[in-house]
């Protein structure tokens, strides 16, 4: 097996640890989001691996290094115990995230088999910033200032969310 | 192997360097400066057999005492992450170095030696990237003490380094479009060149020749092309590296010591040492970036070589420039280093609220019309060439 | 363009054994006599009487919020800089219209009083 090979395989699997450490781990909720941040950095070795070089950047970048760090806070900030969701409820909300996540493997195996490409050859520079960033700034150039608006929306929510504690 | 081998002797020369000498060595320069600075003697007490060199054995004692104290973990803590936050905190702190060149690309027959441990695509985003992992560690540590000044500090720390990361990442957006590359020997290969202070009134069709001004040249250096782009760049490392001015997740006078509070021996230790490596980081990279790598002012590497190989062939002419280089670009680092001292005893702590104040509310609108005028003006050389 | 790669591995590998190392040789090395008044929390010497598990406030999750957004504003603007001759004109003014609406959010941030601490 090649090195990119067995890189893949060994981040794909801390990949799927670490996201199941993180689902199981429901007495330490800052331990939870830390196995969280590790699922981030070995998805983004196995982008690497995939010749995705500035996607792989931009997971560690985004993900890894901004949302966690948000998640972190909000768990910090609330600092939920656990009976602070009544059994009942937690009943209801873990059969709800069974029949999801049972949906979204079987669409997944469907699609799956499907979708697979066939193997070819890569232009030299694929991946870089730069055949992304050219693919990005001139095909998709609707979608991209689309985002903007997007982001918008999200800083007028938190403002307007956060902004009733603030007063 | 043949790809191995190299890879493993640049990784152990940068890190030997500047986390072997350079970062003991500066805690000695920071005690000895601030002393300076304040009318003091400084660190002299440190001796084998009664010979002090100037104190300088005193990084060496430090390691001796940070490795014998005793281990205290306060009861209530998370054992696991209390053990882990320093690692988080020193590990990104050294692992900066593998894209930051500290030498050209250099041409021995048919083997080129680039030296930089890992020239990656997306170079100056690795920093980055690394950087915000850093994040963790101070949160971590906070967290994990069960301690109240612990908490305080770790969240102050951390609101501070991201809200300077995001003005971080914009104030070098300006060198991007400069140099056109994220990749740091690119920036440096740029940077190995000469400008003409006035050419730009020719360019532009203002004057027919120049005469004598057009001999007169500039380093195309990346802190004469972007001064705005230096400074803020130079205030926002300094603020996620945690150093005074910008010490206040450390405010000793109200949360004692901030996230590293319940913290000895050395795991207290290796938030010490990423402290002054990242002091060292800050230093190389405002150098490759901004100061012009490795390149000489006015000399580059061509009219080096090019003026050695006929006295001594080309093989040593590349050499000897080579290592030209590299003292070079070290020389540029212990500069950079002595103006992180220089600033951190000069400069007052602000409030938390200023300097929150400062990145959101000044260097963010700064950073964004730096990169709006630097647009502007590239478009309008572009314009006027064609 | 994997190959490149082997010095990240090769840096991140000596940077964790070198802090494992140092942590390491102080378990072996320090001393331990714990008793009960030195495991407690510091806190200037008085006992602890607040857990510090408590909630804390609203700006700091602004904060977070805030850095997330700018933080993709940013990520946007990396490669753009780096292909900004190539993109020319088209770039410039495409970019303009991104970082607008953000500075409109940015503004709208501003006026509302997020920012104050």
């Amino acid at each position: 097996m090649s090195a990119p090979a067995v890189f893949f395989y060994l981040f794909g699997a801390a990949a799927v640890v670490s996201a199941l450490a993180m689902v199981l781990n429901v007495r330490n909720t800052v331990a939870a989001a830390m196995s969280l941040v590790v699922t981030m950095i070995s998805l983004a070795v196995v982008y690497v691996t995939l010749e995705a070089h500035l996607v792989a950047a931009l997971q560690i970048l985004v993900y890894a290094g901004a949302i966690v760090v948000v998640f972190l806070f909000v768990v910090m900030l609330l600092n939920l115990r656990r009976d602070t969701f009544a059994p009942s409820r937690q009943l209801l909300t873990k059969g709800a995230g069974v029949v999801l996540a049972l949906g979204v493997a079987g669409a997944f195996l469907q699609l799956v088999p499907q979708a697979l490409p066939t193997v070819q050859e890569i232009p030299p520079d694929f991946g870089s910033y730069a055949a992304v960033g050219r693919t990005l700034y001139r095909d998709f150039v609707l979608p991209f200032e689309v985002t903007s608006f997007l982001l918008l929306a999200a800083i007028v929510g938190a403002v307007v969310l956060a902004k009733r504690r603030l007063d | 192997m043949e790809v191995l081998l190299p890879v493993v002797l640049k990784t152990l020369f940068i890190i030997g360097v500047a986390v072997g000498a350079f970062a003991p060595v500066i805690t000695w320069i920071e005690r000895k400066q601030s002393a300076v600075m304040q009318d003091r003697i400084g660190a002299n007490r440190a001796d084998i057999a009664g010979i002090t060199v100037l104190g300088l054995l005193h990084p060496l004692a430090d390691v001796i005492k940070l490795l014998t104290k005793e281990d205290v973990v306060p009861a209530g803590a998370n054992r696991v992450m209390h053990m882990l936050a320093p690692v988080i905190a020193a590990v990104p702190a050294i692992a900066s170095f593998a894209v930051i060149p500290y030498g050209g690309i250099y041409q021995f027959g048919d083997t080129t030696v680039n030296l930089v441990v890992a020239d990656l695509d997306w170079g100056l985003l690795y920093v980055f990237a690394i950087a915000s992992i850093a994040t963790y560690g101070t949160v971590i540590a906070g967290w994990a003490s069960n301690n109240n000044w612990s908490l305080l500090g770790s969240l102050r720390a951390s609101a501070q380094m991201i809200s300077y990361e995001v003005t971080m990442g914009l104030s070098v957006v300006g060198v991007f479009m400069v140099f056109q590359t994220l990749r740091l020997t690119d920036m440096g290969v740029a940077q190995d060149s000469t400008f003409r202070i006035f050419g730009f009134l020719e360019h532009f069709g203002l004057v027919e020749s120049l005469g004598f001004l057009g001999h007169l040249t500039l380093p195309s250096w990346g802190i004469l092309l972007q001064p705005l782009g230096f400074i803020m760049f130079l205030t926002c490392v300094m603020a996620e590296n945690k150093r005074a001015p910008f010490d206040l997740p450390e405010g000793e006078s109200e949360i004692i010591a901030g996230y590293f509070l319940e913290y000895s021996g050395m795991r207290f230790g290796l938030f010490y040492m990423s402290e002054f490596i990242e002091v060292v980081v800050i230093a190389a990279l405002m150098t490759a970036i901004f100061l012009g790598g490795w390149s000489i002012p006015w000399l580059s590497q061509a009219d080096i070589i090019g003026g050695i190989t006929p006295v001594f062939g080309a093989g040593v002419a590349t050499a000897l420039c080579m290592v030209l280089h590299v003292v070079t670009f070290f020389v540029k680092v212990i500069v950079m280093i002595w103006l992180q001292m220089q600033i951190r005893w000069t400069l007052p702590r602000p409030r938390y609220d200023q300097v929150m104040d400062l990145c959101w509310k000044v260097m963010l609108p700064l950073s964004l019309a730096n990169i709006l005028v630097t647009g502007l003006v590239i478009l309008l050389i572009q314009g006027a060439k064609s | 363009m994997l190959a490149e790669y082997t010095g990240a591995v090769v840096i991140l590998a000596v940077a964790l054994v070198l802090a494992s190392a140092l942590l390491g040789i102080h378990l072996l090395v320090g001393p331990r006599r714990s008793f009960a008044e030195k495991d407690e929390p510091f806190e200037c010497g008085e006992r602890p009487i607040v857990s510090p598990h408590q909630r804390f406030s609203v700006k700091f999750y602004i904060v977070a919020m805030l850095f997330i957004l700018f933080d993709v504003e940013a990520v946007f603007m990396y490669p753009w800089g780096a292909l900004f001759t190539e993109l020319g004109w088209f770039g410039f003014v495409e970019m303009l219209t991104f970082v607008a609406v953000l500075a409109g959010g940015l503004a709208y941030v501003w006026m509302k009083g997020a920012l104050e601490w």
